[in-house]
């Protein structure tokens, strides 16, 4: 399992990088199998607060629902991921970034996990 | 392919049928809406005939082998059922007969609404809901209702466990509830604490399913359905697993408000291949004014001197109004009511242990060899999960190897919460003899997983089709039907 380290991770797998970038993790894409739909549900000037729902994943197993690992205003939507969902699961950390948020309160990123922590939470979960 | 499709065998001018002269004046419809093209295969009678029994050839089902499919009891469906339910006076009666002339029919519909009150520890019974999703629906329009009827509006969170059937939120969402999920505890019950911190005055309710989708009892089930009445919400009950527990507990007694019973799986009615289901909804008495209508309701009683009741309708005081045309599927009431009174009491409860005996039996054979993330004690089915150490194999593999060796796969990748969940349910209809072949199959199939894995990841190669591209099938939502449709 892949785990760069100048990202912060939360509970429910979404990854978020210092320019407020986010995404989903490796485990996550893994553990989804291959991903079949994106939605992302958020545009360019939404409020989100951290926990609201800002995509969808649809995989050939399951739906998973992404949230914001942090409140803020939507910055930016990758418009690729609806025609080339399966980018999720060859680059999650890079090319099937989801959106970028203007973190409206640093301190939310920094209560969320570093890469150790969260390699620690995900082997603790493996059933 | 193994076999061509229908339009594949279509060829011009070809017919295995013809209409005999109109003999009733033509109809003057508008030009606008008449066609002159009817893009339909031209095919013979035999053609049609050889096609569809040589893809029934195809099919597997429950009469042909075990069909461990976890959660969706795939019970034997005994052919007595067939039997009755094409009696004459059944089969041939129309929903608005006057009901002087339907007695019959009425008293068995009547009859299967206070069994299943026997059976469920409820107040009253609607048989209208089409199938356990729709009988969930009108399950929780009736919590909605019952919540707004006391003026008590405020009530619109519905609480869902991470280990429900996919349904639920789907229900919820469907009446304008708002769902929150509730976490599992490390045994696989609800967390209560998770649980505590949701049970305030914007509660409408809990979906609970029990025993839950792993296959356990919810140990604290009194705990929850305490927690849940005290913060003022209501109690649904996921009747799919109800298989488990005939005769032995009644939900009623337990404390659910409501509860959705699938006769195509508890009761042997036909489940699968449009079936169609059928998914009563029992009630506490604080919802009984809100069933749907009509009931079926002795509207005379009978008289000391031999006279047999009159059946008929009524319409509960709340009523949330009817939910399906006529009377539900009456085809199916008259399956279930067939195998009740075929098992009685002490049937039925014997259905029940059987079904957690044989459950039971399977996993002490494959345990071990497979993952078993709860282990407890299962009740009529179990999850396992379809990773082997030593190997890269995945439940899917798994799954698809099986129906090489002449089973139907479980259920896999549900529930979520199970890394590569294999959900097994053998049902009691099996004997020892085909669940250690079925076991037997997971054995071998768990060497070959580590000795050649490639077999796995190829599989099934037994079959008319083999590994299908399951991604190109979600992606590629392409119906090949030999015709050209007009696409939005």
């Amino acid at each position: 399992m892949n785990t760069p380290t100048n990202l912060k991770y939360a509970n429910n797998d979404e990854w978020i990088n210092a320019e407020g970038v986010v995404g989903v993790s490796d485990y996550a894409q893994d553990q989804l199998s291959d991903v079949v739909y994106v939605e992302i549900s958020v545009a360019v000037g939404d409020q989100v607060k951290k926990g609201d729902t800002i995509a969808t994943i649809e995989s050939v197993k399951a739906a998973a629902d992404v949230y914001a690992p942090a409140s803020g205003v939507v910055a930016a939507i990758n418009e690729d991921l609806s025609n080339t969902p399966e980018i999720v699961n060859s680059d999650p950390y890079g090319a099937a970034w989801l959106i970028k948020i203007d973190v409206s309160d640093s301190a939310e990123v920094k209560a969320l996990m570093d890469a150790a922590a969260y390699e620690t939470y995900c082997s603790g979960r493996q059933h | 392919m193994a076999e061509a499709l229908i339009y594949e065998l279509s060829v011009p001018g070809r017919q295995g049928l013809r209409f005999p002269a109109c003999d009733t004046p033509l109809a003057d419809l508008p030009q606008d809406m008449l066609r002159q093209e009817l893009p339909l295969p031209e095919v013979s009678e035999v053609d049609v005939v050889r096609h569809y029994t040589r893809l029934s050839r195809l099919n597997y089902a429950i009469d042909l082998g075990m069909y461990p499919l976890g959660s969706c009891t795939m019970k034997y469906n005994p052919k007595i059922n067939e039997e009755v339910a094409r009696f004459n006076g059944f089969a041939g009666a129309h929903p608005l007969q006057p009901i002087e002339t339907v007695q019959g029919c009425l008293a068995l519909m009547f009859t299967l609404q206070e069994w299943l009150k026997e059976i469920g520890g409820f107040a009253g019974v609607t048989l209208q809901p089409a199938a356990g999703a729709h009988g969930e629906l009108t399950g929780v329009l009736m919590m909605r209702a019952y919540h707004q009827a006391r003026g008590d509006l405020r009530r619109d969170k519905i609480l869902i466990p991470d280990s429900a059937h996919g349904t639920n939120p789907a229900t919820s969402a469907m009446t304008g509830l708002r769902v929150v999920e509730v976490k599992s505890d490390g045994r696989g019950n609800i967390d209560l604490e998770a649980l505590k911190a949701q049970c305030d005055d914007t509660l409408a309710g809990i979906m609970l399913t029990n025993p839950n989708t792993l296959g356990l009892f919810e140990e604290n089930v009194q705990t929850v359905v305490q927690m849940v009445h005290q913060a003022g919400g209501l109690v649904y009950g996921d009747g799919a697993n109800l298989n488990a527990l005939l005769g032995i507990v009644r939900p009623g007694d337990l404390g659910f408000d409501v509860m959705h019973i699938n006769l195509h799986k508890t009761f042997s009615t036909p489940h699968g291949g449009g079936g169609p289901g059928s998914g009563p909804v029992g009630v506490s008495a604080a919802l009984l004014d809100f069933l749907p209508a009509p009931l079926i309701a002795i509207v005379e009683p009978g008289t000391p001197d031999g006279d047999p009741p009159l059946y008929g309708f009524s319409t509960p005081a709340k009523s949330i109004g009817r939910v399906k045309s006529f009377n539900g599927q009456f085809g199916m009431v008259v399956r279930a009511f067939t195998y009740i009174l075929m098992h009685g009491p002490e049937g039925l409860r014997a259905i029940s242990e059987y079904a957690v005996l044989n459950a039971n039996y399977l996993l002490s054979k494959i345990k071990g060899v497979y993952p078993l993330p709860y282990d407890r004690t299962c009740m009529h089915e179990f999850v396992v999960e379809g990773h082997l150490p030593g190997s890269d194999v995945h439940a899917l593999d798994i799954a698809k190897r099986l129906m090489d060796y002449n089973f139907h796969p479980p259920t896999n990748y549900f529930p979520l919460i199970v890394r590569e969940a294999l959900m097994i349910e053998p049902t009691e209809t099996e004997s020892k003899a085909s669940l250690d072949a079925f076991a037997d199959a997971l054995l071998k199939i768990a060497e070959e997983a580590r000795s050649q894995p490639e077999l796995l990841k190829s599989a099934p190669h037994n079959t008319p089709v083999g590994r299908v591209d399951e991604v190109k099938a979600a992606k590629e939502l392409v119906l090949c039907c030999g015709i050209d449709v007009p696409r939005e």
